[in-house]
C-alpha cells in the first residue's frame, strides 16, 4: 500500500502565531475611531469632511506611489489609513480642506514613500505632513474655533471650503455671531501661555476646549491606549514615558513660580500631548526596538515637549518633540542593544 | 511582567505561549509497534563520528546485539532493532538531509519483540567509570536535535565541579507527549536513571523539572520519593522554550550559564527524563537502545498516539500504522517548533526523533503569508529567551552583514529555538536567515 502525500518541505518552527501586521494596524484604527467619532461630535461636519479629505487622499497617494515605483498595493495593511486620521486629528478643525490635501500629499510621499513604505519610514509620516503644514500655512494652523457650536451639524466652519490655493477668509466674524459665550481663540495653551489663564483641568479631561480636532478629551484618547495596550499592540511604555518625563519636567517650574508657569496636570492633558503620547510616539516603526531604548526615547519626548511650550516661541512643542525623538531612535536602539542571556560582567553591552 | 513571573513561579524570562494541543495524545498509553519488514539503521545517528559496523551483508542478527561500534570516545554502538538478516549496507535517505550509511535489516517474519540478548550485571557495584563506559555501550544519545552521546555529558570538563543533575521533563513542544507518558508508566526506570547518574556524576542531588500542564507527573514522581531522597520535584511554568538547558537551568537553580559555555560551567548536568528512563531500564540488563517511545500526532494524523517504536522503523510504516487524513500536508520529525519537515517517507526513526507530527494544509497556509518589513514591534525581541534582538539581526541578515551578526549582535547565542519567527506579525523567516548566517559564518571559518 503507498501512503500518498503531498508533502511540504519547510524549516522550522512549523508553528506560527496569528497576528498579522494588518491585524495590529486594523486594531489602531480601531482604538482612533472614537477619538475622531468625538471630534465630529464637538466640532461638527467641518471636522467630517477634514478627516474624510486626509484619510482618502493618504490612500490615494499611497496607492499613487506604490504604482509609481512598481511595488504591490500595501494600502491593505491598514497602516495609511493610520496616517490620515491622525494627520486630520492635528489640525485646526476649520482647516481648508485643499490645505489638508497637500498635507496628506506631503505626509505621505515625504514621510513613507520616499523612504520605501512601511517599515522604512524613519518618522512619523503623518506628522511630517503637519510639520510642512505649520511651515506652509502658519496662519491657517493657528486659527481655532470653538467646540460645540450650535450650528456645527449643518454649517462649515467658513474657512473649510476655501477654494485650492487661496488663503481662508479671517474667522473673527464668524466666530463673533456663532459663539456661546466668550472665546478668545486662542487654545487652552495659548491662553496659558500668553495671559495666565489656566483652563480647568476637567474640562481638558473631557474635551470642552479649543484645539485641534482630534486632541481635546484626553479621557477618548486613554480609552484608546489602553485598549491597543492590552491587546499589546502599542508598548504602554512610550505614553507613560512621555507623560512622566513632561509631569518631571514642568513640575519644578510650577513650584518656583506657579502664576507663570502650568502645573503638570494642566501640562498632561492640554495640547497634542495625550494624542502624541498614545498614538504618534507610539508608533512602533519609527521608535525603538530595544527596551531601554524604549524608555529613554519616551521621556526625551516628554522633556523636550515641554521645554519647547515652555521656553520655545510656539505654544505647541509634542509634534516637533516626536519628530526628534524620532529621528535619533536608531541611535537610541544601537546603544541600548539588550543583554544577551548569560553576558559576562555588568552594564550594557553595544 | 518578567520579574513577577520569577517570583510567581519557576520560570526564565521571555518566551511564547504557542497552542499545546497535547490533549491529542496525553491520555494514551504507550503502546508496542509491530516491526516493520525492513529496519534501516543509519550509522550516523548522533553528533560525533559515525558507528562502524560490525555486520556484513547476509549475516543474521539477533534483536538487540551490536551491529556497529563506536568510533571513538565522541560516538556510539548501535545494536539490531530486531532478528532477521542484513539485507545490505548502503547510502539511504536522511532525515538531516544527505544521506547516511545506513544497514538495512531484513526482518524475520513473526520475530518476537523480546529482547533476548543481554548481559545482566550489578549496577550498585559498579565504578564511575564503569557506568559512563557502559552508557556508551549502550549507545545511548541525548534528545535535543543535535543528539549528542550521553556518557561524554557524563565527563565534564575537569575544571567545572558539577554538584546537581537537573532532569528535564518539560516537554515544551507543542504536540509532544511521549516523555509525558514516560513519567507515568516508567517512573521507576526514570528514578533508577537517575540515581545511576548521580553516581556517575558524583553529585548529591537532583532536581527533576517538569511543566505545570503535566501535574499529574510531578504528582507520581513526587509520591515515589521518600522523605529525605537526594531526588526533588519542581513544577516550571509552561511555557516554551522552558525545556531549552540554560533556561531550565534558570528555572530551578536561578543560574545563568554563561554565553558560549555549557552548562557545567555554572555546576549543572542536564539530562533528558527519556535518556534517563533508557538508561534505568538498560543499564542493569547491559542491552543497548534499539527503540523508543514516539508522539505520532497532529491533525494529519488519523489515530494519534505514543508508540514504542524500534529504531530504524520507515517513516512510510509508521505513518501507515497509524494513518493519515487527505489533507495531511506537512510531516515534521521532532516537535513543531524545533523539527525538521522530511522530505521522503524512507527516512528511518533514529534514537533521536520524539516525535512525528502531521500538521494539515491550513496549519501550513499560516505560514504562507506574504513577507513584510519589519515593522519594529519588537515582539521578537520580548519573545526571544537569550534576549538577542532578532530585529536587527533579521535586517543585517537581508544585508548579508553576517559578521556584524556574529562580532555585535551574538548570533552564536541563538539555539534557533524558533521563537522570534513564531511572534514576527511580518512573517519575516527569523530563524531561517540566522541558520543561514551561522552556516555561511562557519564556512568562512574553515
Ligand atoms: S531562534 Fe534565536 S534569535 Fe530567535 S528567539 Fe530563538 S534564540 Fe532568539
Ligand atoms: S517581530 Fe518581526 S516585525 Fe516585529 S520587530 Fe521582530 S522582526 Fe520586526
Amino acid at each position: 500500500m503507498e501512503t500518498k502525500l503531498k508533502i511540504e518541505l519547510r524549516t522550522s518552527p512549523h508553528l506560527k502565531q496569528t497576528m498579522t501586521v494588518e491585524q495590529i494596524m486594523r486594531n489602531v484604527v480601531y482604538a482612533l475611531l472614537p477619538v475622531c467619532a468625538f471630534a465630529v461630535y464637538a466640532f461638527g461636519i467641518s471636522v467630517l469632511a477634514l478627516l474624510t479629505v486626509t484619510t482618502l487622499t493618504c490612500a490615494l497617494g499611497e496607492s499613487l506611489f506604490c504604482r509609481l515605483s512598481g511595488k504591490p498595493n500595501t494600502t491593505n495593511d491598514w497602516s495609511i489609513v493610520i496616517t490620515g486620521l491622525l494627520l486630520g486629528l492635528t489640525l485646526p478643525p476649520g482647516f481648508p480642506l485643499w490645505m489638508a490635501a497637500v498635507a496628506a500629499v506631503v505626509a505621505v510621499g515625504l514621510g513613507k514613500a520616499l523612504f520605501g513604505g512601511l517599515g522604512y519610514n524613519v518618522m512619523n509620516p503623518a506628522l511630517v505632513g503637519r510639520a510642512f503644514v505649520q511651515a506652509a500655512f502658519p496662519v491657517a494652523i493657528t486659527t481655532w474655533t470653538p467646540a460645540f457650536l450650535d450650528k456645527r451639524f449643518t454649517e462649515f466652519i467658513p474657512s473649510t471650503l476655501t477654494a485650492p490655493f487661496m488663503q481662508p477668509p479671517a474667522l473673527g466674524d464668524w466666530i463673533e455671531q456663532a459663539r456661546v459665550d466668550a472665546f478668545s481663540g486662542a487654545t487652552p495653551l495659548a491662553l496659558q501661555k500668553f495671559e495666565q489663564i489656566i483652563t480647568p483641568a476637567s474640562d481638558l479631561f473631557t474635551g470642552m476646549t479649543a484645539g485641534s480636532a482630534g486632541e481635546t478629551s484626553a479621557l477618548i484618547i486613554i480609552a484608546g491606549g489602553l485598549y491597543l495596550a492590552a491587546r499589546r499592540m502599542m508598548d504602554w511604555r512610550i505614553p507613560v514615558g512621555v507623560l512622566l518625563g513632561a509631569a518631571l519636567t514642568s513640575l519644578p517650574f510650577w513650584l518656583m513660580d506657579s502664576v507663570q508657569y502650568p502645573d503638570p496636570l494642566f501640562v498632561l492633558f492640554s495640547g497634542g500631548l495625550m494624542l502624541g503620547a498614545v498614538f504618534m510616539a507610539s508608533d512602533m516603526v519609527a521608535s525603538p526596538v530595544t527596551p531601554r531604548g524604549v524608555w529613554i526615547y519616551s521621556l526625551f519626548i516628554g522633556v523636550l515637549t515641554v521645554i519647547i511650550r515652555l521656553f520655545g516661541g510656539l505654544t505647541e512643542g509634542v509634534m516637533y518633540a516626536i519628530l526628534l525623538g524620532n529621528a535619533i531612535s536608531p541611535l537610541i536602539a544601537t546603544v541600548t542593544q539588550p543583554r544577551v542571556f548569560g553576558a559576562a560582567g555588568k552594564g550594557p553591552r553595544t | 511582567m518578567g520579574i513577577l513571573n520569577l517570583l510567581r513561579r519557576n520560570s526564565f524570562e521571555h518566551g511564547i505561549h504557542p497552542q499545546q494541543h497535547k490533549e491529542l495524545t496525553c491520555r494514551l498509553s504507550i503502546r508496542r509497534l509491530p516491526f516493520a519488514p525492513v529496519l534501516i539503521v543509519p550509522l550516523s545517528q548522533h553528533a560525533g563520528a559515525p558507528a562502524v559496523p560490525l555486520v556484513r551483508p547476509g549475516q543474521e542478527v539477533v534483536r538487540g546485539e551490536p551491529v556497529a561500534s563506536a568510533n571513538g570516545f565522541v560516538s556510539v554502538p548501535m545494536h539490531a532493532p530486531a532478528t532477521g538478516v542484513v539485507e545490505s549496507i548502503q547510502l539511504m535517505p536522511s532525515a538531516r538531509g544527505p544521506k547516511t550509511e545506513s544497514i538495512i535489516i531484513h526482518v524475520y517474519e513473526g520475530s518476537s519483540q523480546e529482547v533476548l540478548y543481554s548481559a545482566p550485571r550489578d549496577v550498585g557495584s559498579m565504578t564511575a567509570e564503569d557506568i559512563i563506559q557502559a552508557v556508551q555501550d549502550a549507545g545511548m544519545v541525548g534528545l535535543g536535535g543535535a543528539a549528542f552521546p550521553t556518557h561524554v555529558k557524563m565527563k565534564p570538563p575537569p575544571e567545572h565541579k558539577v554538584d546537581t543533575l537537573v532532569v528535564n521533563g518539560c516537554e515544551c513542544e507543542p504536540y509532544l507527549t511521549c516523555d509525558h507518558r514516560l513519567m507515568l508508566e516508567q517512573t521507576d526506570d526514570l528514578l533508577a536513571g537517575i540515581h545511576i547518574v548521580m553516581r556517575a556524576l558524583g553529585v548529591e542531588r537532583a532536581m527533576i523539572g517538569i511543566e505545570d500542564n503535566k501535574l499529574d507527573a510531578v504528582e507520581v514522581i513526587a509520591r515515589r520519593l521518600p522523605a529525605n531522597s537526594p531526588i526533588s520535584v519542581h513544577a516550571v511554568q509552561t511555557k516554551y522554550p522552558q525545556g531549552a538547558e540554560k533556561m531550565l537551568i534558570e528555572s530551578l537553580l536561578g543560574r545563568r550559564v554563561p554565553s558560549g559555555s555549557f552548562p557545567s560551567a555554572v555546576g549543572v548536568s542536564v539530562f533528558n527524563v527519556s535518556t534517563l528512563a533508557q538508561i534505568g531500564a538498560l543499564l542493569p540488563m547491559g542491552q543497548g537502545v534499539i527503540e523508543r517511545v514516539v508522539t505520532v500526532t497532529g491533525p494529519g494524523i488519523r489515530h494519534p498516539g505514543n508508540y514504542l517504536v524500534p529504531v530504524g522503523t520507515p517513516v512510510r510504516f509508521l505513518l501507515e500504522f497509524a494513518g493519515s487524513t487527505p489533507q495531511a500536508h506537512e510531516l515534521i520529525l521532532g516537535g513543531p517548533m524545533m523539527g525538521m519537515s522530511v522530505a521522503s517517507l524512507d527516512v528511518p526513526v533514529t534514537k533521536a526523533v520524539s516525535g512525528m507530527v502531521l500538521l494539515e494544509a491550513s496549519d501550513a497556509d499560516l505560514r504562507e503569508r506574504k513577507v513584510q518589513p519589519c515593522i519594529r514591534c519588537a515582539y521578537c525581541l520580548e519573545a526571544c529567551p537569550m534576549h538577542l534582538n532578532p530585529s536587527t539581526l533579521g535586517l543585517l541578515a537581508a544585508k548579508g552583514d553576517y559578521e556584524t551578526m556574529a562580532d555585535q549582535f551574538h548570533l552564536n547565542d541563538c539555539f534557533e529555538c524558533g521563537c522570534c519567527s513564531y511572534v514576527c506579525p511580518s512573517s519575516i523567516p527569523l530563524v531561517q536567515y540566522f541558520r543561514i548566517a551561522k552556516a555561511i559564518n562557519r564556512e568562512k571559518a574553515a
